[in-house]
Formats: structure tokens, C-alpha cells, sequence
């Protein structure tokens, strides 16, 4: 035995190699780098998913596929980003630098963590299965009722369905783990004397979106649960003919739905002050106000879900509150935007990538809220709903303000959990590639949002062949520009420059402390914060 | 003081006040971790209690254009001749059911409080017996708790025979309390496919 040790070092530690490393860890640097691992090779399935779509819109008419197979590359597209791309890397963030910030030695509950990760792979396989099965005349593909699951459709469905709902299974009882994992982490391992109000905003922006993944992700799960009861035991939650009613779900989905979108955002609003802080030399500007936003934000995000389906009809006092709810919370939302350019302001600024990231995503996550304001409005909702305007949004916030805000993570504390530094040239033209690529994909979607055409539908009118065009060329530049990143990235774990330990000059916090890479087992003496 | 190795097998062996600061951390990580569970499954529990909330809700407010589906009394209906209402009539046949169904008359305009039936017609045009279940919708839905029925074929569900033709009575008022803007309605049938009764 050797519990009697005072001082490891890694010699010491007889852990296994090789493959069973990963599958038996417990180490929140090891958890941590496959969650990113899986994210990234997530958002290149979920990417090339769409690649496929953009080549059939690309002009008029079917060309590549059928509709069928159109409708299940698009709700797969989703389901991967959301749940294998977007909320697997701001996991990964959360493992490897939440207990570096807050100065604990690892997780709360290590073994929990381990459990959390490998549902996920299994659960990706169950979301793509149904496509490989279809080639060998097994089931008709994948889930086809886009990421909604809304009956009387996703009743009707194939075997896809089935397995698009173990997968929500899986997937939510991974977060769930996760999400309990964080809070325990923050409640009980933070180092003597960092209080809850010198926690940093990364901490802060988890702690949010852990509760609120706690509280909805059980919604979504008796809701696609009651919809495998309708497919298969008899039951009519969601059957007009039995006394059910359809609608019932999209109030169900959505009161998960509507949160999903800030579990998304919050971990990214955390983190991106912090890049702010440090490429700006100058501490971060209302601390206290923007922990307050995200509470505010994290509370009313519950209670405004039914401005997702203003059309499907709802008495006009439902449709006002809902409107207003949804509008207020612009108000906080204006707070952390001024919080965050009052940071750079007067700063003594530098544009390394994560910077360029951090600056390009204010301004695209900027649009996104926008242009979501004009939904939320319930007279415009009319005329925008279901079309091409919402699918621009949405990327706006969840491309621009999700995966780009991801990305400046990722070039920010690349150095540190590598000890290597990337390459800046190469991550500038990234940066810049995507910016241009994203927004060429996306504006010309608003044009044809407005004009009509509806989102989900294979063909389309001749009147939007140019800015459809425009918008698959442009996605296609985009999708291309990402293996840059991967490139990046790889060379940049295999060696390079070595990092300092600081890596960059305004850095400040207790993950910078550390050696870079930091040590396997990292503040086993707990710093004591004054 | 450091130990963090082989932690978890020693602590079924000591007791808790035995614990290293190391030890007694876990546990309690492990309770806070337990209590966040109850968390999880009350909101499990809430996604199911949606269900029958969901149609409380609805059938009090009238959200969602539900309207009662049991038979009104007679007497209710007091007459106020000051004003009147049009109703009117639209219908659908879900998929799966071979049916004709549509109402005899487009719409009927009446006072609150005056009691009319109409006729809905509906043909069987299989050659197999089908059971249907017609159910009713009202726009817009504030008024949808005003439409009262005595009596409907919605109550019950309908069979029909190989190629027979029934006509389908709906007696129905609308109560005097309808609110004073509301002078067009629309009562929609939908039938269903009955869904098979457990045996």
C-alpha cells in the first residue's frame, strides 16, 4: 500500500497504460482531453452532415438525395451538435480547468466523471447506427423529424426514432452526471478562502448551467420517454384520437428546449471575460454585475419556452407574456454586453487568436441576439417562423456564439494543457476564414428567410437560387477552413514552442500558476486565496 | 496532508470520526452529490405531472381551443336576445380512417343561450366496419369553455358499416357568458381512427 505517501510524482503511480488509461481514468486532465477529443471529431461528423445538405440546396430542383434522407442529416446535423459537439467541449473545459481555477485537486466525484464521459460514444453510435443499418435494408434511417421529435410525426416514424430517443437517454443521463459532478466540484473543492464571489466567471457561468441542465434535462427525458410509450405501449399522451394532445409535447420539448439554448451560451459567457481581461491587460469589468446577468439570465430562461411555437396557436394574453418574458431578458443580456466591451475599453489590447476569436464572437453572438429579438416578436413571428431568418439566428448564436466561442477556449488554454504553443499564423487564418465563411453562409439566409422560404424542405423556388448559391459555397469554405483548426490543434499536442507558464502576459488565475503542461495531480496542497 | 490514493476502500473500514480531512471531503462530496439526485428526479416527476396539469389547465381556461366533451344541462341556456353569434363548422378526416365527413350547413348564426342542432354527414367508403372518434376544436379559444353541448356524436365513438351514410346530430348553445367581441366562432371536428380499448 501506499496511502501513507506525502508527495507523489508520476513514477510513483501504477496506472495502467494504453487503452485501459482511458477507459479506467479518473483524472479530470484525462477526462477532460477526451470529452474535447470526442467534441471535436463530433463537430466534424455533425459538420460534414450538413456538407451534405448544402450540396443538395446548392441549386433548384433534387439532385443528391432523397427528401427522406434530406429530413434525417438535418435532425442528426442537430442532435450531434447540440449534444456531441457543443456540450461534450464545454465539459471538457469544465474537467480540465474548473478544478485548476478554483486550486482542488481533481473532481469531486472522479468515478461519476468517468461514468459521464463513456456514455457518450455509445450514444453517438446509436444517433448514426440507423444510417448504416438502412444500407443494409434494416429500418428506413435515421430519425427524419429534424431534432424536435414533435408527434403526430416522430409517432409515425421508423426505427430511427427508437434510437434517436435512446440516445436522448443516454446523453441526458451523461449531462446530468456531469452537471451534478460540477456543482459538487464548486460547492465543496474550492481552495481555503475563494469565496463564491471570487469564484472565476468560467465557474460562475457552470454553476448556472449546471442547475439548469438538472432541472430540464429530466423534462426532455420523460417527454421523448412518453413519446417511445406512444410508438410502442399504447399509450395517447400525444394522441388527439386517445384524448392526448400534440401540442402538449412542444411545451414538454420546449421547457427543456428554450434552457438548452443558454446551457449552451453560459459556460462561453463565463470564460470569454476572462480572454477579454487578459488580451485587454486590465481586470475584468463588473464582476458582480455580470455574475448577477447570468443568474438572471439562467432563472428567466425557464419560464419564456412557448415563443418556439407562437404559431401553433395560443390565446393572445399567453402570447404577450411569453413575448415580453422573452424580451426581458435582453436587459441582462445588455449588461454582459456592456461588462464585456467596457472591459477592452482603454485596455492595452493584443490580438492573438483567442482574442480575435473573443472580439469577432461579441460582435456575430451580437447579431444572433438581435435578430432573436425580431423573433421573439409575436406580430413579425408570423412571417418569420419555421423559414430560413430562424435557421440564421440560431446559427448565429449557437455557431457564432457557441462553437466560435468554444474555438477561442480552445486557442486560449491550448498552450497550457499542452505545454506546446500553436501555431498563431495558422490559427490567425482560421480565424479569419471563418468569420468570412460563416457570415457569407449566413446573411444570405436571412435574405431568403424573409422572402419565404421555409427551413427543412429539400427544394425550393427559383427566385432564391443566387443567395442559396452563395450560402452553400460559402459553407463549404467554411466547413474546409476546420481542418486548419484540427491541424492546429494535432501539431500543437505533438510539440512546438514550449510554453511558458503564465503563456500570455495579462494572464491572470490560478490555472496560469501551474507549469504548463500542468502536473498530473495538480494542487494536492490546496492554495489558500487571500 | 496529502492522500489521494486507495481513499475509497479504506472508508468502509473506519469510522467517521476517524476520517482524514481527505476522506471526510469525499463523503461529504458523495452526500451533496446523493441530494443533487433528488433534484433530478423531482424534476423527472415534474415532466410527468405536466400530463395532467397540461389538461386541467386547459380545459379551465379554454387554451388550446379544448372544449368540454360531457353533455351540458338544458336549463343552463338562458336566452339573451341582444345579440347574436356565428358558428361556424369545419371538419377533417385524419389519415388512416376512410371516411367523408363534412357538415351539412357552412355555419349557423344564433343568440347566446338559443338552443340549435345541426348535422354533420359521414360516409364509410371501405368495405369494412370502422370506428371513429370525432374530436372538437374551437376558435378562437377564449371562447372555446362558451360552446356548450347537450348532446354530440363526439361523446361517444361511431362505427360505421361497409358503405353506410349516417348523419350525425350535434345540439349545442352558447352560454349568455360569451364575452361581448367574440361574434364569429368556428367549431371544428376532427376524426380520428378510434384507438383500440384495452380488452
Amino acid at each position: 500500500m501506499s496511502t501513507t505517501t506525502v508527495a507523489h510524482d508520476e513514477a510513483h503511480h501504477d496506472h495502467p497504460t494504453g487503452l485501459m488509461r482511458w477507459l479506467t481514468t479518473t483524472n479530470h486532465k484525462d477526462i477532460g482531453t477526451m470529452y474535447l477529443t470526442f467534441s471535436l471529431i463530433m463537430f466534424l461528423v455533425g459538420g460534414s452532415m450538413i456538407l451534405g445538405i448544402r450540396a443538395e440546396l446548392f441549386k433548384p430542383g433534387l439532385q443528391l438525395m432523397n427528401p427522406d434522407f434530406f429530413n434525417q442529416l438535418i435532425g442528426v446535423h442537430a442532435l450531434i451538435m447540440i449534444f456531441a459537439a457543443l456540450m461534450p467541449a464545454a465539459t471538457g473545459f469544465a474537467n480540465w480547468m474548473i478544478p485548476l481555477q478554483i486550486g482542488a485537486p481533481d473532481m469531486a466525484l472522479p468515478r461519476l466523471n468517468n461514468w459521464g464521459f463513456w456514455l457518450l460514444p455509445p450514444s453517438a453510435i446509436l444517433l448514426t447506427l440507423p444510417f448504416t443499418l438502412a444500407l443494409f435494408g434494416i429500418g428506413d434511417g435515421a430519425l427524419a423529424t429534424g431534432w424536435t421529435f414533435y408527434p403526430p410525426l416522430s409517432v409515425q416514424g421508423g426505427i430511427g426514432v427508437d434510437f434517436a430517443i435512446f440516445a436522448v437517454h443516454l446523453l441526458g443521463i451523461s449531462s446530468v452526471m456531469g452537471s451534478i459532478n460540477i456543482i459538487v466540484t464548486l460547492f465543496n473543492m474550492r481552495a481555503p478562502g475563494m469565496t463564491l464571489m471570487k469564484m472565476p466567471m468560467f465557474a460562475w457561468g457552470w454553476l448556472i448551467t449546471a442547475f439548469l441542465l438538472v432541472a430540464t434535462i429530466p423534462v426532455l427525458a420523460g417527454a421523448v420517454t412518453m413519446l417511445l410509450t406512444d410508438r410502442h405501449f399504447g399509450t395517447h399522451f400525444f394522441d388527439a384520437a386517445g384524448g392526448g394532445d400534440p401540442i402538449m409535447f412542444q411545451h414538454l420539448f420546449w421547457f427543456f428546449g428554450h434552457p438548452e439554448v443558454y446551457i449552451l451560451l453560459l459556460p462561453v459567457w463565463g470564460f470569454i471575460p476572462q480572454i477579454l481581461e487578459t488580451f485587454s491587460r486590465k481586470p475584468m469589468y463588473g464582476y458582480k454585475a455580470q455574475v448577477y446577468s447570468l443568474w438572471a439570465i439562467g432563472a428567466l430562461s425557464v419560464v419564456v419556452w412557448a415563443h418556439h411555437f407562437f404559431t401553433a396557436g395560443m390565446p393572445v394574453p399567453a402570447l404577450l407574456y411569453f413575448m415580453y418574458s422573452t424580451m426581458a431578458i435582453s436587459l441582462p443580456l445588455a449588461v454582459l454586453f456592456f461588462c464585456w466591451i467596457k472591459t477592452m475599453w482603454n485596455g492595452s489590447m493584443s490580438f492573438e487568436t483567442p482574442m480575435l476569436f473573443a472580439v469577432g464572437w461579441i460582435i456575430l453572438f451580437g447579431i444572433g441576439g438581435l435578430t432573436g429579438l425580431v423573433l421573439a416578436d409575436v406580430a413579425a413571428d408570423a412571417q418569420y417562423h419555421n423559414s430560413y431568418f430562424v435557421v440564421a439566428h440560431f446559427h448565429y448564436t449557437l455557431f457564432a456564439g457557441g462553437i466560435m466561442g468554444i474555438m477561442a477556449g480552445v486557442y486560449y488554454w491550448l498552450p497550457k494543457m499542452t505545454g506546446n504553443m500553436y501555431n498563431e499564423k495558422l490559427g490567425k487564418w482560421h480565424f479569419w476564414l471563418t468569420a468570412i465563411s460563416f457570415n457569407l453562409t449566413f446573411i444570405p439566409q436571412f435574405f431568403v428567410g424573409l422572402a419565404g422560404m421555409p427551413r427543412r424542405i429539400p427544394d425550393y423556388a427559383l427566385q432564391f437560387a443566387e443567395f442559396n448559391m452563395i450560402s452553400s459555397i460559402a459553407a463549404f469554405v467554411l466547413g474546409l477552413s476546420q481542418l486548419l483548426f484540427v491541424y492546429n490543434i494535432v501539431t500543437c499536442a505533438r510539440g512546438g514552442k514550449k510554453a511558458t507558464d503564465q503563456v500570455w502576459e495579462g494572464a491572470k488565475g490560478l490555472e496560469w500558476t501551474l507549469s504548463s503542461p500542468p502536473p498530473y495531480h495538480s494542487f494536492t496542497e490546496q492554495p489558500v486565496i487571500k | 496532508m496529502v492522500l489521494n490514493v486507495h481513499v475509497y476502500g479504506m472508508e468502509s473500514v473506519k469510522e467517521p470520526a476517524e476520517l482524514s480531512a481527505i476522506e471526510q471531503k469525499n463523503l461529504k462530496n458523495k452526500r451533496l452529490g446523493l441530494k443533487l439526485l433528488w433534484l433530478v428526479a423531482g424534476s423527472l416527476l415534474f415532466a410527468f405531472a405536466l400530463v395532467p396539469l397540461y389538461d386541467v389547465l386547459c380545459t379551465l381556461t379554454g387554451l388550446n381551443g379544448k372544449t368540454s366533451n360531457t353533455a351540458e344541462m338544458m336549463s343552463k341556456a338562458k336566452l339573451d336576445s341582444s345579440r347574436s353569434v356565428t358558428v361556424q363548422f369545419t371538419s377533417n378526416v385524419m389519415p388512416g380512417l376512410g371516411w367523408n365527413f363534412y357538415p351539412k350547413q357552412p355555419s349557423i348564426t344564433l343568440h347566446p343561450g338559443q338552443i340549435e342542432t345541426v348535422v354533420f354527414i359521414a360516409k364509410n367508403i371501405t368495405n369494412q366496419v370502422v370506428v371513429g372518434q370525432a374530436v372538437p376544436s374551437v376558435t378562437p379559444g377564449i371562447a372555446s369553455a362558451n360552446l356548450k353541448k347537450i348532446e354530440c356524436f363526439c361523446f361517444v365513438r361511431q362505427a360505421l358499416q361497409p358503405g353506410e351514410e349516417k348523419e350525425m346530430p350535434l345540439r349545442f348553445f352558447v352560454s349568455p357568458e360569451l364575452p361581448a367581441d367574440v361574434k364569429e366562432m368556428t367549431l371544428s371536428y376532427s376524426f380520428f381512427p378510434a384507438v383500440e380499448e384495452d380488452k
